[in-house]
């Protein structure tokens, strides 16, 4: 069933962002407000399920590209978003019809919003990771042969660009030195696919589940019960950890916000990994949740997420973990996004503790 | 001896301390203009414990006139904010999540200008003076007295703001006041920016208040140094408020959380301050004020100051009475209360009457609250206490039991036992526990500087930003035994040879005040 997005769902919508996007994809606040003022200015985003994208619509994706803690000071603009969108329309000569979201994570989940508002555009209820990550070509369409070229970026001095590249992998490396040449914070719009592909390759309903963990966050307040349990329940995930910050040291190398965190609690110490996500988390050493399952921080008494840019010492916090799709546990997916992409020489721990290898897609 | 004084909007309270001991305290109305209120209660102090003025070591001021200020609306500068940043920045042009009301109350005019940074320092386009000039001169068409420059990554090189304050100078006149983003916070251009305008707005005022309160102390024979209260308790010079009044911001929750810490000997509880127009509520975690983990909103406007963590409601001693609904609030008659509440002769029904109409103070003329029905002394009481409890359950961390802690002047309203809670704690001294706070006020360093960390010397050369930090503190008079680092930032500037690292480290500790006489 289709549904609408109105200026009153965007806190919400952004608090359930932030939670799935595993401390990354940006300060959802800017995301909110940018989709709050496109609204306003546009109207509101009709948003349908993956089942009503007729199977001959032109799907796009629409993200920001960048380094978060470079969005929270130059702020993104709607010129930014739009374009690539009109870029990728005039390179096809067939006009876009539905925007989708990349990742359900942070500022992803509401610029994509922002865009559809200012193109007019419907939103499809659905992402490419059911979460966040890191690098461009890490979406699910990926491993369905969508590729992301052509994909067109803009920043906010009217640079535009369009990639052809010979892989994801490679669109991604071109992009990221692009992003960072443009400062570190550009709109990126890309996998073009048929909307019948869309339909066997997004995780669906994805932005419906953003809005209910949102929902039920602040109903869980209003009501008295734990929204940190409550988030737990809804995700279908568990607790990994709760104590106090003691520790953050962060980098912003290759456009990335890498970094490492300790938090102390009863059961001993945990160190949470991070690059724009968190990526692994440890307790005393022993590894408790990887990638591609989600690890996220929550603030222990109001449930707030806690994004890793927002880290800081003596915070009282606590680590929950969830399951991701299915489909990125096959082997071809850790390959993408499992722990030794990243650098970590792990095995992937699902949120649950295991090491149980996913089925091939194929 | 040292002299604590807490004026609130309702209550002007001082203490005269030995140390840690409370020789005297009193408690007076905050009057319009200030002086007066602080010479009756620096008089009063003389009645309850003789003193001469040179045998003040130091006297130390918090108050909420600022904060208040901003939270009515009132008393605020035409204030400009202009922000460089073109083309970047415009769909969020600064004041962008700021209330109607406030942005009508300092007549804001907002201004997007080209210039500021990217994040590795590279310009995101040159300065234009022709265009600054320009939105000068708009600000002086429409009467702009205080303008707020921000640019994007200013806290990476904030030279802009620096060029961009000198033509704005030129144009607007060196009677402008001019706060720059870059002093005032951190990363985050919304946030900072958003501090940066309040900051603006509040200059003339700061003006009117610190000379008030100089000129009060002065007039007393007090020639100690006079200090202001910060939001983490610190104390700051005269001069500096002047240019920042909105470091006072949160200091009245963080003085009467610590006052109460030091009254009721308690370190982990809950604190309610009653004053005359709200009622603060906040935790004691192991002595210190909880703070709040995210951005912080200060009357709607959402800022990155490290704050206390406080519920405020709109109930206090001087908060009208609504006699058909038994509602306290959030109206009050504040300073006025000596003149409009019932007990005082005046016409206007406030919780200081019921309060009184109850037994439960001894306040004015009691006969003048005597016709009140009883059954609406009784319900609104009720009102009160379940609203305090409510606040206080929305501040526990879990449902524990946990002491609550009232302080504050107009604390007798609140009933001896509380739903949820039992009975409250009201420690001796209790109405003027923010004076008490303020008095043990401490004093602080800051580093904040770039350093060029070298592989593997991260701890090396975070231990030496500490040292320094703790060094400053002692310089600034601190005891050296009673220092500890209080707050921590590391802000990696990339693509800069060396690792570059913006680091700041503040530390504070206890002020050294001679020896105990």
């Amino acid at each position: 069933m289709s549904w609408t997005i109105t200026e009153e769902l965007i806190p919400a919508l952004a608090r359930g962002a932030a939670v799935l996007g595993t401390g990354g994809g940006g300060d959802p606040y800017i995301g909110a407000l940018l989709a709050g003022q496109a609204l306003q200015q546009y109207g509101n985003v009709e948003v349908v399920t993956l089942d009503e994208v007729p199977d001959d619509a032109v799907v796009v994706t629409v993200a920001m590209m960048g380094a978060p803690t470079v969005m929270v000071e130059k702020l993104p603009g709607l010129d930014e978003v739009v374009t690539p969108v009109k870029e990728l329309s005039e390179h096809y000569g067939k006009p876009v019809t539905h925007i989708a979201l990349a990742e359900v994570g942070g500022v992803n989940s509401t610029i994509p919003i922002a865009a559809a508002a200012a193109l007019g555009l419907p939103l499809i209820d659905g992402d490419g990771m059911g979460r966040a990550f890191p690098e461009l070509q890490m979406i699910l369409p990926t491993l369905y042969g969508v590729e992301a070229s052509p994909l067109a970026y803009a920043d906010e001095k009217g640079n535009v660009g369009v990639i052809r590249a010979i892989s994801n992998h490679w669109v991604e490396r071109i992009a990221r030195v692009a992003a960072v040449e443009m400062g570190c914070s550009i709109m990126i719009s890309g996998f073009h696919m048929s909307g019948r592909t869309a339909g066997e390759s997004l995780v669906k309903d994805s932005l419906s589940m953003c809005l209910r963990v949102g929902r039920e966050i602040s109903n869980a307040r209003e009501q008295k019960i734990d929204p940190v349990e409550k988030t737990v329940t809804v995700l279908g995930g568990r607790l990994l950890f709760e104590g106090k910050v003691t520790d953050v040291e962060r980098a912003t190398t290759t456009g990335f916000a890498r970094g490492r965190a300790s938090i102390d609690g009863a059961a001993g110490t945990m160190t949470l990994q991070f690059q724009n996500e968190h990526l692994v988390a440890q307790i005393d050493g022993d590894t408790v949740a990887t990638t591609p399952d989600l690890i996220m921080v929550l603030d222990h008494e109001n449930g707030e997420p806690i994004t890793t840019e927002g880290l800081r010492y003596g915070q009282r916090v606590r680590v929950i973990a969830a399951p991701a799709d299915e489909r990125w546990h096959a082997p071809e997916a850790i390959e993408m996004v499992g722990p030794r992409y990243f650098g970590y020489d792990l095995e992937p721990h699902r949120f649950d503790g295991s090491v149980r290898p996913g089925q091939v897609i194929a | 001896m040292h002299i604590g004084i807490d004026v609130g909007g309702t209550n002007t309270d001082a203490v005269l301390m030995n140390g840690t001991a409370t020789l005297a305290g009193v408690k007076h109305s905050t009057t319009p203009d200030v002086t007066s209120g602080i010479v009756q209660a620096i008089e009063e102090l003389k009645q309850q414990h003789a003193f001469q003025g040179g045998s003040i070591d130091a006297v130390m001021i918090g108050t909420t006139h600022f904060i208040n200020a901003l939270v009515q609306a009132k008393r605020l500068a035409p204030t400009a904010a202009l922000r460089l940043g073109l083309p970047a920045t415009a769909a969020l042009p600064p004041l962008v999540d700021w209330p109607d009301h406030l942005r009508e109350a300092i007549e804001s005019r907002s201004y997007l200008a080209h210039g500021g940074y990217e994040f590795d320092g590279r310009p995101i386009s040159p300065l234009d003076p022709e265009e600054i000039r320009r939105h000068a001169a708009d600000m002086k068409t429409h009467g702009i007295r205080s303008v707020a420059i921000s640019s994007v990554f200013s806290p990476v090189n904030h030279d802009l703001e620096l060029q961009a304050a000198e033509l704005v100078a030129e144009v607007l006149g060196e009677d402008v006041a001019i706060s720059l983003s870059h002093e005032i916070g951190r990363i985050g251009l919304l946030e900072r920016e958003n501090a940066t305008v309040i900051n603006a707005a509040l200059r003339e005022l700061a003006i009117e208040i610190v000379d008030g309160l100089t000129k009060a102390v002065r007039d007393q024979g007090i020639e100690a140094p006079i200090f202001l209260s910060q939001n983490d308790g610190t104390l700051m010079d005269e001069e500096y408020v002047r240019k920042y009044p909105v470091a006072t911001f949160a200091s009245g929750p963080t003085n009467s959380m610590r006052g109460a810490a030091a009254t009721s000997g308690l370190s982990n509880c809950a604190v309610v301050d009653v004053g005359g127009t709200t009622a603060d509520i906040g935790l004691l975690i192991n002595g210190f004020p909880r703070e709040t983990a995210n951005e912080v909103k200060v009357a709607g406007i959402r800022t990155n100051f490290r704050m206390p963590d406080v519920l405020s409601i709109g109930m206090g001693g001087g908060s009208i009475v609504d006699i058909e609904t038994g509602e306290v609030g959030p109206e009050s008659v504040g300073y006025r209360l000596t003149s409009e509440a019932l007990v005082f002769g005046g016409s206007t029904l406030t919780a200081t009457d019921i309060a009184v109409a109850a037994g439960k103070a001894n306040i004015g003329d009691a006969s003048k609250v005597a016709h009140l029905d009883a059954e609406l002394v009784d319900r609104v009481l009720q009102r009160i206490s379940e609203r305090i409890s409510e606040a206080v359950d929305r501040m526990r961390t879990s449902p524990d039991p946990i002491p609550v802690v009232v302080v504050g002047g107009g604390s007798i309203m609140i009933p001896r036992d509380l739903p949820l809670f039992g009975e409250v704690q009201r420690p001796e001294n209790f109405a003027v526990a923010n004076a008490i706070g303020a008095s043990i006020a401490q004093v602080g360093g800051e580093v904040d500087k770039v350093y060029s960390v070298e592989p593997g010397k991260r701890d090396e050369t975070i231990t030496g930003v500490r040292e320094e930090a703790r060094q400053k503190a002692i310089a600034a008079g601190a005891k050296p035994q009673s220092v500890s680092i209080v707050d921590f930032d590391e802000v990696p500037i990339p693509y800069l040879p060396g690792n570059a690292t913006r680091i700041r480290a503040k530390a504070v500790g206890d002020l050294e005040m001679g020896p105990l006489t």
